[in-house]
């Protein structure tokens, strides 16, 4: 029988000085004028980190400091659900959307600039330098050299173990993908943490969390085969708080042209 | 022939019918006040005026809970999380739905009656979704608050609107979710809107003609005393809502109140002193709305800890000696036990980590230890619990809620100017989170994938001793929790929780006896009511309300 309390007593909740820092910013990262597409438009710094504020006071309750608490909708990457241009944005900010669900904030022009300047810029206010290499070279040390081709599929090749990279450019911050690669362990999603399953039949299991709830927990084995337990069922069930890569070897150059890649996938 | 005699039954019938309608069974206040008489009805939001939700059923037992099955569902038509707590009376069940509608329920079969649908002003302003909690039943009427800011009356027959008053201004971001609560004569219910910078009130209606009976400030006016708890006209501005209903001891002839937030939220600094009464419990006198006492849990909060929960009412003898008690796990960490004759503060410890505070004096109010800025506070934003109702068990004597464990917030503070109607928050936060840029918990659950894990949160129930002020046991959830409590005298525990799960808990030792997965957030408390001698019990899960009773 395992003990949730047990399990629960090995989190450990120190957060690291660099979380908090990251944390801080809301997001860290270089403008995603790389990652999303800015058309025509263009924003002031003034207006973005303007509208930094104002989202942090008016959305950040619903949508969440990340902006993708409301289901269907990621402001940060540019998923909505009705609204394409920025006038449209505009409008549902103004005036409401989804009978009463959101509702309408009257902002001023400014402010409404400022706020969709802020969306459009990827919700990065500061825009920290990162140093973003040449996306051919990245792809061979992506394929090659940086062994991440081992675990990661990308466009439909390559394995399933590890998480899916066909879209990482777009839901990813600059910082956010270099620090995978300098610091995997500070940086892992917590549900991306591999997994060890016992049992009761005396069988191991090996891979990584897709869900989890009080009962049970889904999983994605070493041998890509989903898998659903009853927590009820398992002899043991351990999560390791140390991703299975450990900090790259690459140089500054190549993490740089490895970033630059993985910003270029941006989903089919 | 025939077709005469058939005409005279008809006629007879009728005569018959019009003869029931005189004695159609109503709820007057005495049958309110006398609920736990009536076990097989839930006429209040809370079950009684002592809100202890606590249900004197008998029929389910640990024994037989397992062979609860689904007797019926009713879909809900509008999307968003589902927070409304019905009303029983005599097999019908009135509930309300996203944003303003009621429906008369049929509490056996499901097949609904009557809905009505309140227009709401385009202009309605609510901090966080389109909630709303529940109905008031009394004599021949149904009130619903809205989030334009009216108090709705309905004919409970028929649904029809006999009176509509205006409780707040839209237009400044005056809003209502909270179930009202009738006394006597009256109905009372408060205002939200804390994030837009509100004066936060309660006010009384005569539930015949809907003629405002009284209206007591939660911020007192110049004169008033504790005043002097504001600096300028911060006073004006400074929220102070009133979104979960109160209590009554009949008795003492007290209302009970938990007021919320001052505003703006995150800058204490800008509005200098107490705040009263923001994150505060009140005493107000039923008939007149006078303050008779008011127990401030959190002076210049700097964290949105409203004191929005339910004051949970009981008679115990308390370390010895026979007291009226009020019970209260508050959103800022502490669980108190307050004398409810006078306000009191008899006990206070923290149920979650607190490190916005490091421990209550001798008055129960808090030392602060504000963390520097850029490092978390727990408990969050969310609080250690929040609005969702809790139950107090008289046969266990334990104290029943939801708790946020190890989950933590960063604050920012910024100045922040009041502008009518927009939303006064001074700053903002984010939730720990385990890795830059991870997934967290929000205000509701819209995934069916849990990706933030349990490492920013997870939902503890906990039992509390008022004796002692600590829990007895409690009861883990991987996610966190927005459900509320139902105990029964035959000590169950139902729950729910964002996994969806609905459960029956021994409410002795926090054993788990049952659950089923209904597959949708539970963010409201089970209900349990009997018709025709089969007890039911009845949960909202995402866009369903799904009602149990045994198996034939």
């Amino acid at each position: 029988m395992i003990s949730l309390q047990r399990l629960f007593s090995l989190r450990t909740r120190i957060p690291s000085k660099s979380t908090l820092l990251a944390l801080g910013i809301l997001v860290a990262g270089s403008p995603l004028a790389s990652a999303q597409e800015l058309g025509d438009h263009t924003y002031a710094t003034e207006a973005i980190e303007r509208g930094s504020r104002i989202y942090s006071r008016e959305c950040a309750l619903c949508h969440g400091p990340q902006g993708d608490i409301v289901d269907g909708v990621n402001l940060r990457t540019g998923l909505f659900k009705t609204v394409q241009s920025d006038d449209e944005l505009r409008r549902v900010v103004y005036a409401g959307a989804g009978e009463g669900q959101m509702p309408a904030f009257g902002l001023n022009d400014t402010d409404l600039n400022a706020i969709v300047a802020f969306i459009r810029a990827g919700f990065d206010p500061e825009g920290v330098a990162i140093r973003i290499g040449d996306p051919v070279r990245g792809k061979s040390l992506f394929d090659g050299k940086g062994e991440c081709a081992d675990c990661h599929r990308v466009n439909g090749i390559g394995p399933r173990t590890a998480p899916d990279l066909s879209e990482i450019g777009a839901i990813r911050t600059p910082s956010s993908l270099q620090q995978n690669l300098l610091d995997p362990a500070g940086a892992i999603l917590p549900i991306n943490r591999p997994i060890r399953i016992v049992t009761r039949s005396e069988e191991t299991v090996t891979g990584r969390r897709l869900n989890e709830d009080t009962y049970t927990v889904q999983v994605i084995d070493s041998n890509e085969r989903l898998r659903s337990f009853r927590k009820s069922d398992l002899v043991s069930y351990e999560i390791s708080m140390q991703p299975s890569k450990a900090p790259t070897t690459l140089s500054s150059d190549e993490v740089a042209d490895v970033v630059g890649y993985l910003l270029t996938l941006r989903g089919q | 022939m025939k077709l005469v005699n058939a005409s005279v039954r008809f006629l007879l019938f009728f005569a018959g019918l019009s003869a029931a309608m005189q004695s159609i069974a109503q709820v007057p206040y005495d049958r309110i006040l006398n609920a736990n008489q009536e076990p097989q009805n839930w006429l209040t939001y809370n079950g009684g005026y002592m809100s202890q939700r606590h249900s004197l059923l008998n029929q389910l037992t640990r024994d037989n809970v397992e062979n609860l099955e689904l007797k019926w569902v009713l879909q809900n038509q509008v999307f968003g999380a589902w927070q409304s707590n019905p009303i029983i009376v005599d097999g019908i069940m009135y509930v309300t739905e996203r944003p303003n509608s009621v429906m008369a329920v049929d509490a056996v079969t499901g097949r609904v009656f009557w809905k009505y649908r309140h227009q709401n002003a385009e202009n309605a302003r609510i901090c966080c979704g389109a909630n709303n909690r529940g109905v008031a039943v009394l004599n021949d009427k149904v009130y619903m608050g809205t989030l334009d800011a009216q108090l709705v009356a309905l004919d409970r027959v028929n649904g029809q609107v006999l009176w509509q008053t205006v409780v707040g201004d839209v237009n400044l971001a005056y809003s209502v979710t909270m179930a009202p609560l009738a006394v006597k004569d009256k109905i009372m219910l408060g205002v939200g809107g804390g994030e837009f910078g509100i004066r936060g009130y309660v006010v009384a209606y005569d539930a015949e003609t809907g003629e405002e009976a009284w209206k007591t400030y939660t911020i007192p006016g110049p004169g008033e005393p504790g005043h002097d708890s504001w600096e300028g006209d911060d006073w004006e501005h400074g929220g102070a809502p009133v979104w979960i209903t109160g209590s009554f001891d009949p008795e003492l002839n007290l209302t009970y109140w938990g007021v919320g937030n001052p505003g703006p939220d995150w800058n204490a600094g800008q509005r200098p002193g107490d705040n009263l009464y923001s994150d505060s419990a009140i005493a107000l006198v039923a008939d007149t709305g006078e303050l008779k006492w008011h127990f401030q849990f959190t002076p210049n909060d700097a964290y949105d800890y409203d004191a929005v929960q339910v004051p949970v009412l009981a008679d115990l003898v308390w370390r010895g000696e026979p007291k009226k008690l009020m019970m209260w796990a508050n959103r800022n960490g502490y669980f108190y036990v307050l004398d409810r004759t006078n306000g009191e503060f008899l006990e206070g410890k923290p149920y979650v980590q607190v490190n916005w505070s490091s421990g209550l004096d001798e008055n129960g109010r808090p030392i602060p230890t504000p963390q520097p800025e850029g490092m978390p506070t727990y408990p969050g934003n969310q609080g250690g619990t929040n609005w969702y109702p809790p139950s107090f068990s008289p046969s266990t004597e334990l104290f029943y809620f939801s708790a946020w464990e190890n989950y933590a917030t960063i604050y920012r503070a910024e100045e922040s100017e009041y502008v009518p109607g927009q939303a006064f928050l001074g700053g903002g936060f984010s939730v720990l989170a385990p890795s830059p840029g991870a997934p967290t918990i929000g205000i509701g659950r819209t995934n069916p994938i849990n990706n933030w894990t349990d490492e920013v949160g997870y939902a503890s129930l906990k039992a509390m001793d008022p004796q002692t002020g600590e829990a007895v046991w409690s009861y883990n959830q991987f996610d966190v929790s927005d459900s509320g409590m139902l105990t029964t005298a035959s000590d169950l525990l139902f729950t729910g929780g964002r996994e969806g799960y609905f459960h029956a808990i021994d409410a002795r030792t926090g054993e788990l006896i049952w659950n089923v997965g209904l597959g949708g957030q539970i963010v409201m408390a089970p209900v349990t009511y009997m018709v025709d001698g089969v007890q039911y019990v009845s949960v909202i899960s995402g866009n369903s309300l799904s009602t149990f009773a045994l198996r034939n």
